[in-house]
């Protein structure tokens, strides 16, 4: 099998996803910020700016941590956690948003927007644009506000403008659109700092460039520490951007298995998820070509899952290909196996991980213990669970409520 | 194929009015919005008011190209799982009651390719439509599409912004029907001022093209019609139309046949209003 480095094409191509489906008013905007990309992504100044940044500012490496006492209870294959929990801020996201502001200052825009679900995207942009100056906007489902107060607060405190988003389902995936229509009338002096491998070429290529650093420490540290590359890596797909950064650097080793987790919300039976690859199908949504959440005419429909950096009826392109090339598998996880594994590593590795990250800890719970005692499992930790304990409290609460 | 050489009723109408001095009035409606009954009748009333071809929009879930007017109509449209097909009918059943002018489908491309684009194209054929516009596929990803629509003697029309520049002259050089020109940066709706550089980009889309050129995006009042009727050969109005019937639903969801005429009516001297002046009429 070989991937890396071959996709996307010229035309944003993963075999017959990605591509650009935006209305012509953004095609320049997008043809330059390609353009500049490719310019700056192998020029060393960048570079350096961007891994300084990475190292003093955000704090990586991130370890790869050996969680002993969970690979015990388990019984079954070595699980190692790529803490990404431990970036500033709390999660992968700062990875792509340092590339995106160093790219921006370079192109040399002032202002900047951004989308954000849960608000992590949010925080990581505003962070950022804190740093180097730039004014940034926010723009989040109304919905969103509402769930995550907190991050509202932080990105305020940073010194961002949010824009609550009234539109639509008045989350993630209407915050994208009306990002993306904001763009479309301020494209002279605005750069679009995107959160996830989705959207418009160059953005799927460029987002797992700098995503790629997570794969890339993971496969140098478990080397060193077990002198084999893992029989597993596993880690949850919303967007995509934390998997596909942690998948990449493995693609070309055929040995090593690509497990994706997708949120199942209430079950892939019901209504209320967020499996796009179990029950999507390929459809253009939001400026690219890759599975979708629809329905029979088209129309997209809402997503669910208890963890809203998950709760997004698209994936990014590039998982498409990876799952129609059978390269990688994705799997679904509902909420009640996240908040369950949210505990169990809560209370065994004294971890509180991201919602979004559980789903992931949830699917190694489910198959470390039938793997053997050699084997080993590289899981990704995206996100720290901070941010979620107050929708874990209210699910909890909820679900007691329901009982007699 | 032999269908290619069949005359397209946009390019009959454009020649017509070339010859008068006129510019088209191409109105836009969300189909659906609030039903498909009142759709056929508002259809047949831009026609009485002079309208000469019109804009058929299927509502989406996700209008990216569209302020906040047409998304709500979209809304209301999905809300009564109003499909692409549906929005089809609305042209065959205009066409049975006597509408003449030219209908153009306005489509997100999901919709179209989740239903088949073979499948699409025929079903335009059928329906009676001369003209497709997609907003969210550009000139990079319309090859598969471009080819049908000249197998089915449909126009594909293309948009240009002002910020296309180099990309003006690729666009245009291959438009079928007209070349729709965005007035301004931004989605759809009513807006008080037009790009800075509106007239130097109408006259660089006028060279290069050789299809007649069109103005849409924020035209809301025969104000802006007449100020745009010297450069182009047609203005598109779509929100502020849109925005008249949201605010005569309360008619056009009336129990009362007289007050759903009465709302009908409205749309109609709306859209009479909107026709610019020329020094021929």
């Amino acid at each position: 099998m070989s991937h890396a480095g071959q996709v996307p094409d010229q035309h944003g191509r993963f075999g017959p996803f990605g591509g650009k489906y935006v209305p012509e008013t953004l095609m320049n905007a997008l043809i330059e910020l390609e353009e500049a990309y490719l310019k700056y992504k192998d020029d060393p100044d960048f570079l350096e700016e961007v891994r300084y940044l990475l190292k003093q500012y955000s704090g990586r490496p991130t370890p790869l941590y050996y969680a002993e006492r969970l690979t015990q209870h388990l019984g079954g294959a070595k699980i190692y956690l790529k803490r990404e929990d431990l970036n500033h801020t709390g999660a992968h996201k700062i990875n792509n948003t340092i590339g995106q502001a160093v790219l921006a200052k370079r192109m040399g825009k002032k202002k900047v927007i951004a989308e954000t679900g849960a608000g992590q995207h949010g925080v990581a942009s505003a962070t950022v644009a804190a740093l180097m100056g730039l004014e940034c906007k926010v723009f989040m489902g109304e919905e969103d506000t509402k769930r995550q107060q907190l991050n509202v607060f932080r990105m305020k405190l940073l010194g961002s403008e949010v824009i609550p988003v009234m539109s639509g389902t008045r989350t993630l995936k209407d915050a994208c659109n009306e990002t993306l229509r904001y763009w479309v009338s301020h494209v002279d002096d605005t750069y679009y700092i995107l959160g996830s491998v989705t959207g418009p070429h160059p953005y799927p290529m460029m987002v797992r460039d700098f995503q790629r650093i997570i794969g890339l420490e993971s496969r140098e540290q478990i080397l060193e520490a077990e002198g084999r590359l893992p029989d597993v890596v596993v880690a949850a797909v919303g967007g995509g951007s934390n998997a596909i950064g942690i998948f990449h650097p493995f693609i070309e080793d055929a040995s090593v298995k690509l497990l994706g987790v997708e949120a199942a919300g209430r079950g892939v039976d019901t209504e209320e998820h967020a499996a796009t690859m179990t029950k999507g199908r390929p459809g253009v949504f939001q400026g690219s070509m890759s599975y979708v959440l629809q329905d029979e005419g088209g129309q997209v429909l809402p997503a669910h899952s208890i963890s809203a950096g998950l709760d997004y009826p698209g994936i990014g392109p590039e998982h498409a290909y990876l799952k129609d090339t059978k390269r990688a598998e994705y799997v679904p996880i509902t909420d009640k196996e996240a908040l369950d594994a949210l505990s169990l590593l809560s209370r065994m590795e004294g971890i509180i991980p991201a919602l979004e990250s559980a789903h992931a800890i949830a699917q190694v719970l489910k198959i470390a213990p039938v793997m053997n005692k050699d084997e080993i499992i590289v899981v990704s930790l995206s996100g720290r669970g901070d941010k979620d304990v107050e929708s874990i409290m209210s699910y909890l609460a909820a679900e007691e409520g329901t009982q007699p | 194929m032999s269908t290619t050489t069949v005359p397209n009723a946009i390019d009959a109408v454009f020649a017509q009015l070339k010859i008068k001095g006129e510019t088209a009035l191409i109105p836009f409606m969300t189909m659906g919005d609030p039903d498909l009954d009142t759709s056929v009748a508002l259809v047949q009333a831009a026609e009485a008011a002079g309208a000469h071809m019109i804009e058929l929009g299927v509502p989406y879930s996700d209008p990216l190209a569209d302020g906040p007017v047409i998304q709500r109509a979209s809304e209301r449209a999905l809300k009564n799982r109003i499909s692409l097909t549906d929005c089809m009918t609305v042209a065959s059943s205009a066409r049975a009651r006597g509408v003449k002018m030219p209908f153009i489908l306005f489509s997100y491309f999901n919709p179209a390719l989740q239903l088949g684009l073979e499948r699409f194209f025929e079903l335009l054929k059928e329906h009676g439509f001369s003209g497709v516009i997609i907003p969210d596929l550009p000139l990079e990803e319309d090859s598969e599409t471009r080819a049908l629509a000249e197998a089915s003697g449909i126009h594909l029309i293309p948009l240009v912004a002002p910020t296309s520049e180099a990309r003006v002259e690729r666009i245009a050089a291959n438009a079928k029907g007209f070349v729709y020109c965005v007035s301004s940066l931004g989605v759809t709706g009513v807006r008080s001022t037009f790009h800075e550089g509106i007239d130097q980009f109408l006259s660089t889309v006028r060279r290069a093209a050789s299809v007649p050129i069109c103005v849409g995006f924020g035209i809301s009042s025969r104000e802006h019609a007449e100020r745009f009727a010297g450069q182009c050969d047609g203005v598109i109005v779509g929100s502020a139309i849109v925005r008249q019937v949201e605010e005569a639903l309360p008619l056009l969801t009336s129990d009362n046949e007289s007050e759903r005429k009465q709302g009908i009516q409205q749309i109609q001297d709306f859209i009479a209003e909107l026709k610019p002046r020329t020094s021929a009429s």
